[in-house]
């Protein structure tokens, strides 16, 4: 393959974006997961439903209503640009945010899949031997999740590199900034002869999604036994 | 030094009213049919389930108490809990499960070296709970709940989920345990034999209701509760050894106010055992057979007489000077030998039909 430089630039900005949004979204959707399987308290069926909403809403209306939340103008975006200088509309970090919205449902999903199949008698076990709240999350609640986890987290960056209508609403498609793979495709082809591009670009794609769902059964099967089952 | 216990609590099933009282040294055990509230008591003690009323206390620190609210969450309370299904954490090696509970607590008089050796697990020390075998990984649970430097030490059934070579493997660290480390042990059973071998005392329970609490002689020994009621009942008694004779391969007995021959044991002079002796083994006699191969024939006075299950026998219970024996006859030797309360009657015990626990036999 022979891509050129602007193409490898839309591959490298890829990776940075799915990154960026699986670092920062994968703490939150712990803590989301763990909220949602532990506790009991009013609203709780509403705070589901709003997680999983990207996943049911057309990527656009989630891009639009980032729009309204963290344009410039917008509640939460305002407020970012006006104390901390941030500003995430037509951002790399925008673009990361839309990701991170987008595959926040799968994250969240896969590590409570993990919580709920924890053994609550080890954490009981842990009680008795004096192990507080903070210490039984840390010591044993986690680790024994974190094949969901980072399964979680691998098939999160896999959606993260074909993330479109949210980020191109939201972060638009500008080259180098906000231009991830699936932009770049969508670009190649409003161009007359840009077929083989596309088709260039779509077999990175589609090699990069392989790769992360590959890993994502190793990494599975490998943690299991590290964990002793 | 008492360990208090008492618990009130519905549930939709059952209504459960429970107390008692029991030393807190040796160990207590809490025997019943399953079902009976030998669980909840345990995980009431351990903080786990918080019954509707309750109060516990050991020798008066209070762990629970509904009247005055106070209630010590488990990672607070210094109460070991060891379970039937070990529990042992898969991602830890079995040394990191055994220290789990030693590094969140204060240094304290139960040694890491010691508890190892007397559990025999140092071989095992560097594999994962996965590799191991039950009667192992129970080996290993009851290490890591003694390492917490518990002031009270809870095993549910640890002993159920194990078939009987793996017993019969963990029993003997069990009786080393409880004579090497002095710490209070509330453990679950529904086996008469861990009940007579390891126990002290006993909180016998039925239905959500205590039928009976005391020391294990006296409770294995009554012919009006339920465990006389098992075809298996049969009475209990602390003993000494007190000679071995070479030339009968016998080993004379002292306990209960009597003399008892067994086949030769493998104990110290001066040791002390304890002899179960089954209450279907035992014969009644007005006046003492000759020419007869048994060795042993023990008097002692009839005290209660109760009909076993369908009529078909009686338990009689036969006070000694200083306890007492089961023996399980026919109604109709009852009639021939005249036998009430108040009687007095010789006991026949054939030597071989005597268990001896808690001393090893040779060979």
């Amino acid at each position: 393959m022979n891509l050129t430089a602007e193409e490898w630039t839309a591959v490298r900005l890829t990776l940075i974006v799915a990154a960026r949004a699986v670092g920062f979204g994968l703490p939150l959707a712990v803590i989301t997961a763990w909220v949602l399987v532990r506790h009991r308290f009013p609203g709780r069926s509403l705070l589901n439903a709003f997680v999983h909403l990207p996943l049911v809403l057309p990527p656009v209306v989630t891009g639009w209503l980032l729009l309204i939340l963290f344009g410039i103008r917008g509640p939460i975006g305002s407020l970012l640009y006006d104390y901390l200088g941030i500003r995430l509309v037509f951002t790399t970090a925008g673009a990361s945010l839309a990701c991170a919205v987008m595959t926040f449902p799968v994250m969240v999903r896969s590590i409570r899949l993990s919580l709920e199949a924890a053994d609550m008698g080890l954490e009981q076990a842990a009680r008795t031997l004096g192990a507080g709240r903070l210490d039984r999350l840390f010591n044993i609640t986690l680790p024994l999740a974190s094949p969901g986890i980072l399964v979680g987290a691998v098939v999160a960056y896999a959606t993260c590199l074909g993330e479109f209508g949210a980020v191109i609403t939201f972060a638009a498609n500008i080259p180098g900034q906000t231009q991830t793979l699936p932009l770049a495709i969508y670009a190649a082809l409003q161009v007359p002869g840009g077929e083989a591009k596309a088709a260039e670009l779509s077999m990175v794609s589609l090699t990069l999604a392989l790769i992360g769902l590959l890993l994502s059964e190793w990494l599975g099967k490998r943690l299991n036994v590290a964990l002793g089952r | 030094m008492t360990l208090t216990f008492r618990m009130r609590h519905h549930f939709p099933a059952i209504d459960m009213d429970m107390g008692f009282e029991t030393p807190s040294s040796g160990v207590t055990m809490l025997f019943g049919p399953s079902g009976c509230g030998k669980t909840t008591i345990i995980n009431a003690a351990a903080g786990l389930f918080r019954p509707d009323e309750c109060h516990i206390s050991i020798d008066g620190k209070v762990l629970g108490d509904t009247k005055t609210g106070i209630w010590l969450p488990p990672e607070r309370r210094r109460v070991g809990l060891v379970f039937q299904d070990a529990r042992l954490f898969p991602h830890m090696s079995i040394e990191t499960n055994l220290r789990f509970g030693m590094r969140r607590t204060e240094p304290g008089s139960i040694r890491f070296d010691e508890v190892v050796d007397l559990l025999g697990i140092r071989h095992l020390l560097a594999r994962r709970p996965k590799t191991l075998s039950g009667g192992e990984r129970q080996r290993v649970a009851i290490g890591r709940g003694l390492l917490a430097q518990p002031h009270l030490l809870l095993m549910d059934e640890p002993l159920a989920s194990l078939d009987a070579p793996r017993k019969a493997e963990i029993l003997p660290f069990l009786t080393r345990l409880k004579t090497a480390l002095k710490l209070p042990i509330v453990y679950v059973t529904h086996s008469p034999d861990e009940l007579s071998q390891l126990g002290d005392s006993v909180v016998l329970l039925e239905k959500g209701r205590v039928v009976a609490c005391g020391s294990v002689p006296d409770v294995a020994g009554r012919a009006d509760l339920p465990l006389g009621q098992r075809d298996d009942a049969g009475a209990v008694l602390v003993c000494r050894v007190a000679e071995h004779d070479g030339d009968s391969a016998l080993t004379r007995l002292e306990g209960g106010g009597v003399t008892l021959w067994v086949p030769n044991q493998d104990a110290e002079i001066g040791a002390a055992c304890r002899v179960r002796i089954p209450a279907r083994e035992v014969i009644l006699a007005r006046r003492s057979p000759e020419a007869i191969s048994l060795h042993n024939i023990v008097p002692g006075t009839v005290r209660r007489m109760t009909d076993g299950p369908r009529r078909q026998s009686v338990l009689v219970e036969i006070a000694l000077p200083d306890g007492v024996l089961l023996s399980r006859v026919t109604p109709d030797a009852i009639s021939r030998l005249a036998l009430e309360p108040g009687s007095a009657v010789l006991a026949l015990i054939k030597s071989t039909s005597i268990e001896v626990l808690g001393a090893t036999t040779p060979g």
